[in-house]
């Protein structure tokens, strides 16, 4: 019944050996001390991604991000050609140093220099300390000792990384591999027409990812999306892939063209508000000539191909249309069972009010979809709380989920041998 | 003083209610409407939309006078509305009131 090809071992699963294809628990989405472990393991050591350098286009455009998991806030700013990471701390006391109104807030700005709130001590934008108030009331104090601490900095494509390492094991190109340094050359800075969306949830960080790693779950949750006289068909049909590809701890899902093309059904069968704005479900009908893209956004090679959904390990996401945007997620675990998750629809800037239009309806769709996502995966995290079953099976449309899991133990196996090794 | 450029009179008793500046209004509205006021606003904007598009799209997206930009959130209404009508027949989507989501920036107008 398969519509597409699988490889050889017969499955996409299979295909990568290491995963096995046994019933797997999710005690890793509910256990405290397990998370604690992620924290230490996983988001103290991998490469995140906080933002795109089109957020901080002049010197001294600066945001702060604050990142539960690695129990800390930052400040991100652009001095020249450069973009820098400091923690978010002043040495004089440990006031958190930007903050607007809500010290427990994101803020964004621009800044010559970064001013303490509590006694004035004042930081360059390199992070030295340019000015401690009533210098000469200390005892042997060099300011140069107190410049604010460094995060590990570094830029992809124009998305910033991150990296709360000492030393990180490896530089932010090694971490990413080939697969994901294959959408470099993807004109992200053009797009900048971006709606950006942020919720809370009472999910398990890797419950709720789960949900974005596979679409074996779109014709049960969001076939309402459709019009009704459809509703039934979709469902029994289900979802395939025709193409999965894992790079390590990263992952790749690739959706068929021929699923998007909305414009080629029976009008009776397409919401009139989608033909009204040309736009729907899967984006703006009318394409935004990119030009030519590069092999590594496709890898499959899969044609007519629709999108490909690339999971940068631990908690990010960036899922390129062929219709010529793109969207990401992003999941920050803020406890064992809660989250936020981050998404943005970005295109290029519009040149009318039809192509705005046609977005605001992308748009709309992604806070619809999303909501019902988000929603069950609250529902989930229940059930599994709940303790009653610890093993589950996985199918082979969920093979980045079981990547997913594997290389997050890895990761923490990794770490606790490390820290016995001492 | 008319909210909307004389072309959409028929649509100007929507407007002072439909013609929001921002996604989190929208919804807002969307959500404290019932299904009933919603249908009668979306069928009395889907015959007018591609005419109103089309007026919008005469302006540069950033020199679009007033009326327009009304105009333009109007049909951003009728997109936010057009999934309450066409889809869920209540003003969210079933099984969705555990979360918030929400739209924290976005391109204007």
């Amino acid at each position: 019944m398969a519509r597409y090809p699988k490889p050889a071992p017969g499955s996409w699963t299979e295909h990568y050996p290491e995963l096995g294809t046994g019933t797997v628990s999710y005690e890793d989405s509910i256990s405290p001390e397990w998370y604690q472990l992620e924290r230490e393991a996983i988001f103290k050591r991998a490469w995140l991604q906080v933002g795109r350098v089109e957020q901080i286009p002049r010197t001294g455009r600066y945001f702060t991000k604050d990142i539960a998991a690695a129990n800390t806030s930052i400040i991100v700013v652009r001095d020249g050609d450069d973009v820098r990471a400091f923690h978010n701390v002043c040495r004089h006391r440990g006031n958190k140093l930007v903050w607007q109104d809500f010290p427990n807030e994101e803020t964004s700005g621009t800044a010559r220099q970064f001013t303490c709130k509590y006694h004035g001590w004042r930081y360059g934008l390199d992070g030295a300390c340019v000015f401690a108030q009533q210098e000469g009331e200390f005892f042997n104090l060099d300011k140069a000792d107190y410049g604010l601490v460094p995060v590990h900095c570094d830029v992809f494509a124009g998305f910033i990384f991150v990296n709360f390492a000492e030393q990180p094991a490896q530089s932010l190109r090694e971490f990413l591999g080939p697969m994901l340094l294959g959408v470099e050359e993807y004109p992200f800075g053009q797009m900048t027409d971006r709606y950006a969306f942020r919720v809370e949830c009472r999910s398990n960080w890797k419950v709720f990812s789960d949900a974005f790693m596979e679409f074996y779950h779109a014709p049960v949750v969001h076939v309402g999306q459709h019009p009704s006289q459809l509703r039934a068909a979709i469902t029994q049909m289900g979802y395939e892939a025709p193409h999965y590809q894992l790079d390590g701890a990263h992952g790749l899902v690739t959706t068929a063209g021929s699923l998007h093309r909305v414009w080629d059904m029976p009008p009776e069968n397409v919401k009139p508000a989608d033909i009204a704005t040309r736009s729907g479900l899967f984006g703006p009908w009318d394409k935004s000539d990119l030009g030519e893209l590069t092999p590594g956004i496709n890898p499959g090679k899969i044609d007519p191909w629709g999108l490909s959904s690339f999971q940068f390990f631990p908690n990010f996401a960036i899922l390129i249309w062929e219709a010529g945007w793109y969207n990401t997620h992003q999941f920050w675990p803020t406890s064992h069972n809660t989250l936020v998750f981050e998404g943005n629809v970005y295109s290029l800037p519009a040149k009318s009010a039809s192509e705005r239009v046609g977005r605001e309806m992308a748009a709309v769709s992604f806070k619809e979809y999303s909501l019902q996502d988000a929603n069950t995966l609250e529902a989930t995290q229940l059930g599994l709380e709940s303790g009653v079953i610890d093993q589950f099976p996985l199918n082979d449309q969920e093979v980045l989920v079981r990547n997913f899991h594997r290389a997050t133990a890895d990761w923490v196996h990794t770490y606790e041998r490390e820290l016995a090794r001492g | 003083m008319a909210l909307l450029p004389s072309e959409f009179s028929e649509l100007e008793p929507l407007a002072q209610r439909w013609s929001l500046a921002t996604e989190r209004e929208r919804w807002a509205e969307r959500m404290s409407s019932s299904i009933d006021d919603m249908q009668a606003f979306y069928d009395a904007v889907i015959p007018e939309v591609g005419d109103a598009i089309a007026y919008c799209d005469k302006f540069p997206l950033d020199e679009m006078p007033e009326d327009a930009v009304n105009l333009l959130r109007l049909i951003y209404s009728f997109v936010m509305v057009s999934f309450a009508v066409e889809l869920w027949r209540q003003p969210y989507p079933p099984d969705t009131l555990g979360t918030k989501f929400e739209r924290i920036s976005e391109p204007l107008p």
